[in-house]
């Protein structure tokens, strides 16, 4: 099957790639544009490492071929973090040791960030629905969820 | 249908370290000429904070700033030899190798800055905010870049220090099971609280309150992840994972995080700890192994818990809700439904 | 909202600058950017990818494999099989001393176990690699299999290790022993006995970044392997046996792991994506899927534990037999030194002076243990927990009651022969039962671990 040109909006920019048919967006982001802070833990849906936003909607990039989103825009961790410091969520993460091996991280992140694009003031239940896909084995989500309470704070007074 | 609450109880040890073939670490130091101490190490973090700990044990033996330490790992070609990250052993073996490097570097920077202040190296003590003063007039200090710079261009010493820790092999007696396989123990105590729905057999874990004695904590706040983190897993153990649903028949085996069931941010529990710190005889400023043991002490805790909630001694994890509802049928704390058939 | 706070009961009253202190992660700015480099994440112009072809059934004989379909496969490179493995049989803790080597890099004429790898597929991407493993052609007699660690001992049982026996041999012994006192004594005075056989299933670590490695080759003529092994000489040291080539020709680069819980301490992707590079002179990537890393990484192992207690009316427990199964699958890894670790431990935190332990480790056909998080001491611990309340229960006694009576203390002598010098069960016994809210009995709040009061 033939390659052809997907163009999209990438954390503001304009990109063009050359791909296969059904390559997925995880794959174009990750080996093609060497953008690795989207992860990539099991490439079936089960783990959230892979959650980027397209038009602002948290999607697994691991199940999405990127013929999908044409034309949209897509936000990657890389496109929220500042060029010097940490977005509010990062620093959150960062402040209550949210964080251990690291690999679940950016997906939480991302998944976090959509929450509180739309919910700036979500209960704890609302965060524990939104993270309920995204897999971390080593924190026991307790840190996450204060994590993601902290950054709402932060955001809110910002 | 009813929701039964049980209590359970458990108590454990943990064993830091093992004695495999003798169980060695390295570490080696320098400063550069600006005073900034690099630590090389070959260690591994799995996430559980050791280039952070590392770093905070050497800063302390050395007398430096944190922020003056780099850890350099792993690279097999420039880091010394480290037998790996397991057995609760890294913090312990690492942080004792680095404690022995650390003193050495300090020994010359000391003798360095001796010379530079005109005193004596036994009279020179650190601020750990940068500077080497002498004790009793502090005002009499120099700050150590100065002291790097001098030892590299004008006394021209080399200001480093190498560090092996190695716990002796122990060879086991075959006969007796005679052997000295660990260095020190850690200790928990789980109180768990449950609850068993009668009708499917699930069971919720209400609260974890435990004790941990761990030696000294070098970073508290990430001891406190490792024992949130690990009593999740315990409860994760005690309840829903298993490559083999059915052990032993193989069938069914998971293939992907959707089969293979792992509780989610839902099923925490209230979980609430106390640390007591009893140093160590032998642990880097006294401490103990704490990674593993912090995923032990949940499983039987929430398994006792289950059993005094439903009357029946559970014998085996994960205890699903279908080995619930089975165990169910033998308690005498149900009335037992009118049966048809045989 | 969950708590922990620290009752610090140093006796060192020295203040330090640094240790003690809740100083943020030095890895925290890269893990919450993305920035941190995890193996995966590195990859190289030219690089070629790995798949295995895999046995899909649980014990077999190899008849005959067929590459010409693969080999069509565009993208296809070449293919690895046992032959091209110099030191095809190995055990990784041959470094310590531990024997006889018994796992092939890839299986010669026979599988144990479902997932076991036949060969290696080395392609332009990796869907071709996938591709033509898809392709290959397998031929294989199956054979019966046995799954249970009891099924595994008897007599008639199919027999999986070339010493002929389902078990690892240790030092001449069918299984490893402690010997403490005479257990059968104590029973003869125990007012009590008390039995019960405990079971654990398998474990998968299941850590977020699956197993994986790059392996390149450099201009001097070296390797460089980008490995996410929790152990880096020694997986570094074990490739070079396998590899037959001097250790000096290796460099092993690592440190950061997205979840290891010991299940990256295996050495199972590195000699083969190495052996691929040396072969093909490009860089060679080999990740596990979440299926391999599900179904073929190895587990926590099975256990199976009896247990059998002589008790007083008075709760001390003067006499404990366990024997135990480990379910190491069907090759080594740690499991043989995860029963010895088990063994020193299955007596639990008390002082038993009259104890008997057999821990065996057992061959079935099941992917293979190894090592995870507690090694042969969680087992061990559920175990002994489950059984202090079933002693409770049996005799009538209150279960902090029991574990107190029997706490070890400093000076006690362990089964191992080892003595105490650490303990503080019943100082965590006591900050437990506060935190809980348990009012427990003055004799029980006067005990301590220091020493035992002379009787
Ligand atoms: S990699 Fe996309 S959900 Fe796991
Ligand atoms: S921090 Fe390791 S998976 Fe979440």
């Amino acid at each position: 099957m033939a390659s052809r040109i997907v163009a999209f909006n990438l954390n503001g920019r304009d990109v063009e790639v050359m791909v296969k048919p059904l390559t997925t967006l995880q794959t174009v982001l990750r080996e093609h544009l060497h953008l690795t802070a989207t992860k990539s833990g099991c490439r079936q849906g089960g783990c959230g490492t892979c959650t980027v936003l397209v038009n602002g909607e948290p999607m697994l990039s691991c199940l999405l071929p990127v013929e999908d989103i044409a034309g949209q825009q897509v936000v990657t961790l890389e496109g929220i973090t500042p060029v010097e410091g940490l977005h509010p969520i990062q620093q959150a993460f960062f402040d209550n040791y949210a964080i251990q091996c690291g690999y679940c991280s950016p997906g939480m992140i991302m998944i976090i960030k959509a929450l509180l694009d739309r919910n700036p003031n979500p209960t704890r239940q609302e965060v524990m629905d939104a993270i309920a896909g995204n897999v971390c084995r080593c924190t026991g989500y307790e840190s996450i969820l204060r994590a993601a309470e902290d950054a709402a704070r932060r955001l809110q007074s910002a | 249908m009813a929701k039964l609450r049980g209590t359970g109880i458990a108590a454990v040890n943990y064993p830091t370290g093992m004695n495999l073939g003798g169980d060695p670490s390295q570490a080696l130091i320098h400063a550069t000429t600006t005073g900034t101490f690099v630590i090389s190490l070959s260690s591994t973090d799995l996430g559980q904070g050791l280039k952070t700990v590392i770093a905070q044990i050497g800063a302390e033996t050395l007398g430096v700033p944190f922020e003056n330490v780099l850890i350099d790992t792993a690279d097999t070609d420039t880091g010394p030899h480290c037998m790996g990250t397991f057995a609760s052993r890294a913090t312990h073996r690492v942080g004792n190798a680095v404690i022995m490097a650390a003193k050495e570097a300090r020994k010359v920077m000391l003798e360095v800055a001796a010379e530079e202040l005109e005193a004596s190296p036994d009279d020179l003590d650190t601020d750990g905010q940068g500077n080497i003063y002498v004790k009793g007039s502090p005002e009499r200090k120099i700050d150590i870049t100065s002291v790097a710079l001098a030892a590299h261009f004008k006394y021209g010493r080399s200001i480093s220090g190498r560090g092996m820790y190695i716990k002796p092999k122990s060879p086991v007696d075959p006969e007796t099971g005679k052997m000295d396989p660990d260095s020190t123990e850690a200790h928990a105590c789980v109180v768990a609280e449950v609850e068993v729905d009668t009708e499917t057999g699930e069971v919720t874990v209400l609260s974890l309150k435990s004790a941990y004695e761990v030696g000294c904590q070098v970073n508290p706040a990430l001891v406190r992840e490792q024992i949130i983190g690990g009593a999740f897993m315990g409860m994760s153990h005690a309840l829903y994972e298993t490559t083999a649903p059915y052990y032993p028949s193989p069938d069914h085996a998971p293939g992907s995080f959707s089969e293979y069931v792992i509780p989610g941010p839902h099923e925490l529990p209230h979980i609430e700890s106390v640390v007591l710190e009893y140093p160590s005889v032998n642990g880097p400023y006294g401490v103990k192994g704490v990674g593993e043991m912090t995923a032990n002490a949940p499983i039987p805790a929430i398994i006792n818990a289950i059993s005094n909630a439903i009357g029946v001694r559970l014998t085996e994890y994960p205890v699903t809700p279908e080995k619930i509802l089975r165990a169910l049928e033998r308690s005498p704390k149900l009335k037992q439904p009118a049966q048809t058939g045989a | 909202m969950s708590e922990v706070t620290s009752a610090v009961a140093r006796d060192v009253k020295k203040e330090f600058h640094v240790v003690g202190k809740s100083v943020p992660r030095r890895d925290g700015v890269g893990h919450v950017t993305g920035k941190t480099v995890y193996v995966d994440d590195i990859s190289f112009p030219g690089m070629l990818h790995l798949k295995m072809v895999r046995s899909p059934i649980h014990h077999g004989i190899i008849r005959n494999v067929d590459f010409s379909a693969a080999e069509k496969v565009p993208g296809f490179v070449r293919v690895l099989t046992h032959r091209d493995v110099p030191k095809n049989i190995y055990t990784i803790l041959c470094l310590i001393g531990v024997g006889p080597d018994e796992e092939p890099v890839l299986a010669v004429d026979r599988v144990l176990y479902k997932g076991e790898p036949i060969a290696a597929i080395v392609a332009e991407t990796e869907e071709a690699a996938m591709e033509a493993v898809s392709r290959v052609r397998l031929d294989l007699e199956e054979l019966p299999a046995v799954f249970d660690v009891e099924e595994a001992l008897k007599p008639g049982a199919p027999i999986l290790k070339p010493w002929g026996t389902n078990y690892f041999v240790y030092e001449g012994h069918h299984c490893r022993r402690v010997r403490f006192g005479d257990v059968e004594k104590g029973f003869a005075q125990a007012d009590y006995i008390i039995e019960e056989v405990y079971n654990t299933s398998p474990i998968e670590h299941a850590p977020t970044e699956t197993t994986a490695c790059v392996a390149k080759p450099e201009p001097d003529g070296r390797y460089t392997v980008y490995t996410n092994t929790q152990a880096l000489f020694f997986t570094m040291d074990n490739t070079a046996l396998i590899l037959q080539v001097p250790f000096s020709k290796l460099h092993f680069v690592g440190g950061t792991v997205g979840g290891g819980f010991g299940g990256k301490v295996d050495v199972i992707v590195e000699p083969i994506a190495t052996l691929a590079a040396m072969k093909t002179g490009c860089p060679v990537k080999f990740k596990y899927t979440r299926e391999e890393e599900m179904r073929v990484s190895s587990t926590r192992s099975a256990w199976r534990m009896y247990f059998k207690d002589g008790v007083m009316k008075d709760g001390r427990i003067i006499a404990r037999k366990v024997i135990s199964y480990a379910d190491s699958g069907a090759y080594n890894r740690h499991t043989p030194y995860a029963v010895t670790k088990h063994a020193a431990n299955v007596a639990g935190p008390y002082f038993i002076p009259n104890v008997y332990i057999d821990a065996y480790c057992v061959y079935t056909n099941r992917q293979p243990a190894s090592a995870m998080r507690g090694f042969g001491v969680t087992p061990a611990s559920f175990a002994v927990e489950c059984q202090m309340d079933k002693i409770a229960e049996t005799i009538g006694m209150d279960p902090w009651e029991i574990r107190f009576i029997n706490a070890y203390r400093n000076g006690d002598m362990r089964p191992h022969q080892k003595v105490v010098e650490d303990a503080t069960l019943i100082e965590v016994m006591k900050a437990a039962a506060e935190l809980a809210g348990h009012q427990l009995p003055e004799h029980l709040l006067k005990m301590h671990s220091w020493d035992r009061e002379k009787a």
